[in-house]
C-alpha cells in the first residue's frame, strides 16, 4: 500500500510548481524532506505556456514617501485640470440644463429638511451656550447680537457647507463612481459626449446655485431657534431677539457669510467629481472614493474659512 | 446624411480600398507593464476581424484604442483615414459618432429607460422629438426588444441589455462596430442570438467590425454563417465561390503576451500545428 501510494504520488509530480503537502496525506511513512516538495496541481496548459516570475521590486521607507508625495501631487494636478475643464464648460455650450434642474433638485430640495432641522438646533444652541454666560454679566439681551453675527458670518456657511458635503459631495463620488466602474463613462465618450460637460458641470453649478441659498435658510432658521430658547430659556422678548439680531448685522456680516458658500460649493461638487471620476478597484474603490470625498470635502471647506474668513476681515476694514 | 439611412440599406464608409482600422506598431503600458508591445494589424472595409486571446491579452485595450478612448504610448491608429492616436478629445468626440461600442456588460444609462438610452445620441444631436421615436422603435425592432421601450436596464436581463446595448451602437447607422466580449456570460441560446444579430448587421449592413472574445465558437459562427436577407434566417456558408469570399471576410487575429500571435482565415487557425493555437480549438 505504501509503495501503491509514492508511485501513485510520483506519478501526479510536476516539474514546473511545487506545492509543500502534509506528507501522511499521500506517504505516511515517507520522509518529511522528500516529500515537501509534492506536486498536486496537473501539468495543465497553462504551465506549458508558463509566465516568468516576476521579481518583486525591493520596498524601502524612502520610496514609499517619494511614491506617496508623486501621488498627491499628480491627484492635485488631475484636479487643477478637472477644475480648469469644468470652468471653461461653464461658458461654453452645449449646455444640459435638464441635468441643472435635476441636481438642483437632488442637491438643493434634497438636502431642505437636514438644513432646517440643523440650522433651528444650532442657533438653539448658541444662544443656550452664549446666553449663559452673558446673563453673567446681565447682559443677556446682548445674545441676539451675537448669534446673528456668528450665525450669518461663519457658522451658517461652514455648518451648511459640511452639511451638505456629508449628503451630497458623497452621493455625487458614488455616483459618478459606479458610472465609471460599470462603463458607463466610456459609453458616454464613445458615444461623443463629454463626460466633464455632461456629468461635472450640472452639478457644479447646481450646487454653486444652491448652497447660498441653504446658507441662507440655515441663517434663519437658526436665529428662528435661537429666539425660540431665548423665550423660553432666558426670558427674553421674541421680538427684542430679532431687532437686535438684525441691527447687529451690517453689509460686510452679509458679503462675507454669502461669499464663502459659492467657495465651498465649487469645493465640495468639483472634489465630489474628481473622486468620483478616478476610481480605481471597482466597487471596494467606490466605497473608498466616497469616504475621501467627504473627508477631504470637509478639511477644504475648513481650510478654505480660515483663509476666506481672514480675506473677508480685511477687506471690511478697507473698504466698509 | 448619416442616420437617415433605412434600416435594410447597406453602409458604406470609404470609396478607395485602403484599411478601415488600421494599427500600426502600437505599444500600450501601464505602472504594471508593457500590454501590448508593436501590434500591427488591418481591417478591410466590410471585414470583421476576430480578436482572440487569453485575459489580460489586451483585446479589450484594442477596442478602446480603436475607437480613441485610450492613446497608445507608441505608435499609430488610423479609423476611416483619420489619426484616432493623436487627436484632441475634442475632435474624437465628434469622430466618435461614427463608431458604434458595444461594451461587455451594455454599459447602459441605469437612470434612464431603454428608449432613452437608445435614442442617447440622437438626443445629444438635437434630433427631433417626432423623428426620434420611429427611429428608436426600429433599432429595437431590430434586436426585437421593442415592447422594452419604456423599460429600465435593472428590469432586463443580460442577454437583453446586451441587445439593447447594441440597438444603441445602431442609431446612429455607423460604419464600424467595435464589440467587446458581446456573449460573455451567457448561455449558449442568448448567445446565438446575440451572433445572430452581428451577422445581420455585417450581411445586411456591410459593417465593419472588430470582435474581442474568448469563445473561438463565435468566431467560427461568424466565419461559417451568414444572413440571408431573403429568407431573413441564418444559413451556412455555402462552399461556391460566395463562400470563399464571405469566409474571407472574417479573419482572426490572436494575441499573446503583448503581441500578434496570429493572424489568418478561418481554415489557417482550424488546421494549425501550433500547440498554443490549439488550445483555443479544444
Amino acid at each position: 500500500m505504501h509503495l501503491a501510494e509514492c508511485l501513485l504520488s510520483a506519478c501526479l509530480t510536476c516539474s514546473r510548481r511545487a506545492v509543500t503537502l502534509p506528507t501522511q496525506v499521500l506517504c505516511p511513512r515517507s520522509s518529511a524532506k522528500q516529500l515537501t516538495k509534492q506536486v498536486l496541481v496537473a501539468d495543465t496548459p497553462l504551465q506549458i505556456a508558463g509566465r516568468e516570475d516576476k521579481t518583486e521590486p525591493r520596498v524601502t521607507v524612502a520610496g514609499v514617501l517619494v511614491n506617496a508625495a508623486k501621488g498627491a501631487v499628480a491627484d492635485v494636478q488631475d484636479y487643477a485640470k478637472l477644475c480648469g475643464r469644468t470652468l471653461v464648460t461653464l461658458v461654453t455650450p452645449p449646455f444640459y440644463l435638464q441635468d441643472v434642474l435635476q441636481q438642483m433638485d437632488s442637491i438643493g430640495a434634497g438636502s431642505l429638511p437636514i438644513i432646517l432641522l440643523s440650522g433651528f438646533f444650532i442657533g438653539a444652541v448658541m444662544v443656550l451656550q452664549t446666553g449663559s454666560q452673558f446673563t453673567r454679566f446681565g447682559q443677556s439681551s446682548l445674545t441676539g447680537d451675537v448669534v446673528a453675527i456668528a450665525l450669518v458670518r461663519e457658522l451658517g456657511p461652514s455648518l451648511t457647507g459640511l452639511l451638505v458635503t456629508g449628503r451630497c459631495a458623497t452621493g455625487i463620488a458614488s455616483e459618478l463612481g459606479s458610472m465609471l466602474v460599470t462603463e458607463q463613462v466610456d459609453a458616454m465618450r464613445a458615444m461623443g459626449t463629454d463626460p466633464v460637460r455632461k456629468l461635472v458641470a450640472p452639478r457644479v453649478i447646481a450646487t454653486l446655485l444652491t448652497l447660498p441659498l441653504l446658507t441662507a435658510m440655515t441663517d434663519f432658521m437658526g436665529l428662528l431657534g435661537g429666539c425660540v430658547a431665548s423665550v423660553f430659556s432666558l426670558r427674553l422678548s421674541a421680538i427684542e431677539f430679532w431687532r437686535r439680531a438684525i441691527d447687529a448685522l451690517d453689509f460686510a456680516d452679509l458679503m462675507q457669510g454669502f461669499t464663502k458658500p459659492f467657495f465651498f460649493a465649487f469645493i465640495l461638487a468639483t472634489i465630489g467629481c474628481y473622486k468620483g471620476l478616478t476610481v480605481r478597484g471597482g466597487t471596494q474603490g467606490v466605497g473608498r472614493a466616497t469616504t475621501q470625498a467627504a473627508v477631504l470635502s470637509s478639511v477644504l471647506i475648513i481650510v478654505a474659512d480660515a483663509f476666506l474668513t481672514k480675506v473677508a476681515l480685511f477687506l471690511a476694514d478697507k473698504l466698509f | 446624411m448619416a442616420g437617415t439611412r433605412p434600416m435594410n440599406s447597406p453602409i458604406r464608409s470609404s470609396p478607395d480600398s485602403s484599411p478601415t482600422i488600421k494599427f500600426e506598431s502600437v505599444r500600450l503600458g501601464f505602472d504594471e507593464g508593457d500590454v501590448l508591445r508593436g501590434v500591427s494589424f488591418q481591417v478591410q472595409e466590410r471585414e470583421t476581424l476576430v480578436l482572440l486571446g487569453e485575459t489580460g491579452t489586451g483585446k479589450t485595450l484594442s477596442l478602446k484604442l480603436a475607437a480613441g478612448l485610450l492613446k497608445p504610448s507608441e505608435g499609430n491608429i488610423q479609423v476611416l483615414g483619420r489619426d484616432v492616436s493623436s487627436m484632441a478629445e475634442g475632435d474624437l468626440l465628434a469622430f466618435r459618432r461614427q463608431i458604434g461600442f458595444v461594451f461587455q456588460e451594455g454599459a447602459l444609462f441605469d437612470s434612464m429607460t431603454v428608449g432613452d438610452n437608445v435614442a442617447y445620441r440622437l438626443l445629444e444631436d438635437k434630433v427631433k422629438d417626432e423623428e426620434i421615436e420611429p427611429r428608436v422603435l426600429e433599432v429595437l425592432r431590430f434586436v426585437e426588444l421593442e415592447h422594452t421601450v419604456d423599460q429600465f436596464p435593472s428590469e432586463l436581463s443580460g442577454g437583453m441589455r446586451r441587445r439593447v446595448s447594441i440597438a444603441r451602437a445602431l442609431i446612429n447607422q455607423p460604419p464600424i462596430v467595435l464589440y467587446d466580449s458581446p456573449t460573455a456570460g451567457l448561455d449558449p441560446v442568448t448567445s446565438q442570438t446575440i451572433i445572430t444579430l452581428i451577422l445581420r448587421l455585417r450581411d445586411v449592413f456591410g459593417v465593419t467590425a472588430l470582435l474581442a472574445t474568448q469563445r473561438l465558437q463565435d468566431g467560427f459562427a461568424l466565419a461559417n454563417f451568414r444572413f440571408d436577407p431573403a429568407t431573413k434566417r441564418v444559413v451556412h456558408s455555402s462552399s461556391n465561390g460566395s463562400a470563399r469570399t464571405r469566409m474571407a471576410a472574417t479573419r482572426f487575429l490572436v494575441l499573446r503576451e503583448g503581441g500578434v500571435y496570429f493572424e489568418g482565415g478561418q481554415e489557417e487557425l482550424a488546421d494549425t500545428k501550433d500547440d498554443y493555437l490549439k488550445r483555443f480549438l479544444v
